[in-house]
């Protein structure tokens, strides 16, 4: 149901039965290891292209959570997945191994959170009785496309952010046991004129606080109902922007409670990480592996997950044009 | 950012900017000096050893014996870029490794390697000069134009 200004509210409260992520050496380097379902040593999993290993990445990320859930793919209605690369082929060629209908999704890194709310919806309308959500991001592939070879040696800046490896899948249910979607919150694009690629996190941050001030203000909830509010890849820069910027438009979040996927997935030693992770896998296998399992174990009961998206293109950059963003919020209770 | 692209900015957005700009960490520029300064250096240093070498050893002249050692230095950049070392490197030395001839190597081998899942005609042919074609382009095009300058100052008989 429609509430205040973007806000849905799901009354039927979808259910996420199973999730499953997958993952690449670096982040199988990182402190949330132990969440991830599957990890790979190898960046190109044994593939001959960086884009043939993103597709592998959906194919398990997605095989997993069905498996997870003890059901088959045919039990499954619908797949919505997306990623970063051009015309999003790993989403559409890991849905044709998988033959579940399938409807392709691009909102940047936002994508994992716009697949969760839809997913929710076609639960709460009864147009569907399982959904899968896929979304994935794999270094190369990324920084192929968006910035230089992979082995270019460029120096990049200390705002600079990790393109994550890895695929997170997300099986949303009318009935079972789980943690349950309640609302989402669905963003406004958001520019202010940043048009620095490698400062994504300043660019994508009002889009997170834009999103987080529709969604208190439509529910008419405090931030202190959640135990955790977590933002997709705005990385330590854009994190510390966007706290900021919170308290100087009045929101006031308690600092242990707002954290960001891009700083939870890697540790801060890590070379080359710089500002943290970044992509669609990033919020993805983060929320998806290991939130969902720490609200399984208890330790969260109601998490708001804002995934941001930078909605550029290698072209739109090119041309000097700014950098738009978006950011989707969810909330998710158990 | 350029004064007219600033103008055309909204309020908020110049607010905006400058809030970020403020919480951002800058680029340790003097650090990245001196270390751009002292790999850099390293490698001339050691492009001008490989040239002694060649001269003592190998009977090149002072002029000819820079080609062997550049090849030499390429030949050490490919195949360290090919083993994914050099971007680790170059992230610490920055300009240090890019102005000098491995910046250039690496530029080509890198492309190469990463479109060779596209063949080796449009592939590996097509991107290989992605980066290196404007270097190739405006170094050309700027000794033209220099040349040009330097021929018409002689017939003038300025020079």
């Amino acid at each position: 149901m429609l509430t205040g200004h973007q806000t849905w509210v799901f009354e039927t409260k979808p259910t996420i039965i199973a999730s499953a992520a997958v993952g690449g050496p670096y982040e199988a380097k990182g402190p949330l290891a132990p969440d991830f379902d599957l990890l790979h040593g190898d960046i190109r999993l044994g593939q001959d292209s960086f884009e043939k290993a993103e597709q592998k990445l959906q194919e398990q990320a997605c095989e997993t959570a069905i498996k997870k859930a003890k059901l088959k793919k045919e039990d499954v209605q619908f797949l919505l997945s997306g990623d970063l690369i051009n015309q999003i082929v790993p989403s559409s060629f890991s849905a044709r191994t998988l033959a579940i209908p399938y409807l392709g999704l691009y909102g940047a890194c936002s994508t994992s959170m716009e697949g969760l709310s839809l997913a929710s919806l076609l639960i709460e309308s009864k147009f569907a009785k399982k959904a899968l959500v896929c979304v994935s991001s794999h270094n190369a592939a990324s920084e192929k496309q968006y910035r230089y070879p992979t082995e270019y040696g460029s120096q990049k800046p200390p705002s600079a952010q990790w393109t994550v490896t890895g695929s997170g899948a997300a099986l949303v249910s009318d009935k079972g046991e789980g943690p349950k979607v309640t609302a989402s919150t669905i963003g406004r694009v958001i520019d202010m004129g940043l048009s620095d690629p490698f400062n994504m996190g300043a660019a994508m941050a009002p889009a997170a606080v834009d999103t987080l001030e529709a969604h208190f203000r439509d529910l008419n909830r405090d931030p202190s109902y959640y135990d955790l509010i977590a933002t997709g890849d705005l990385g330590r820069v854009g994190h510390k922007i966007a706290g900021d910027l919170l308290k100087k438009h009045g929101l006031n979040i308690p600092e242990e409670i707002l954290t960001d996927c891009g700083i939870l997935i890697y540790n801060k030693d890590q070379p080359v990480v710089m500002s943290g992770g970044s992509g669609c896998g990033c919020c993805a296998v983060t929320t998806f592996g290991h939130f969902l399992n720490r609200m399984r174990k208890g330790e969260l009961k109601k998490i708001l997950v804002v995934a941001t998206g930078a909605l550029l293109s290698p072209m739109s950059y090119q041309q000097k044009e700014s950098i738009p963003s978006i950011a989707h919020a969810v909330s998710i209770e158990i | 950012m350029s004064i007219k692209k600033k103008k055309e900015l909204s309020p908020t957005q110049q607010e905006y900017q400058q809030f970020a700009q403020e919480r951002e960490p800058k680029r340790p520029i003097v650090l990245n000096c001196i270390k751009a300064f002292i790999v850099g250096g390293l490698i001339c240093t050691f492009g001008q050893v490989l040239q002694m070498f060649f001269i003592k050893y190998f009977h090149f002249s002072k002029e000819s014996a820079g080609n062997p050692a550049m090849a030499v230095i390429i030949i050490i950049t490919v195949i360290l870029t090919g083993f994914g070392v050099f971007d680790h490197i170059a992230q610490f030395a920055g300009a240090g490794t890019v102005v000098p001839i491995t910046g250039f190597a690496n530029t080509i081998a890198s492309a190469a390697i990463e479109h060779r899942s596209e063949g080796y005609v449009l592939g590996v042919g097509g991107n290989m000069f992605k980066l290196a074609g404007p270097v190739i382009v405006y170094g050309v095009f700027s000794a033209f134009v220099v040349s040009l300058v330097v021929v018409s100052l002689r017939a003038l008989g300025v020079m």
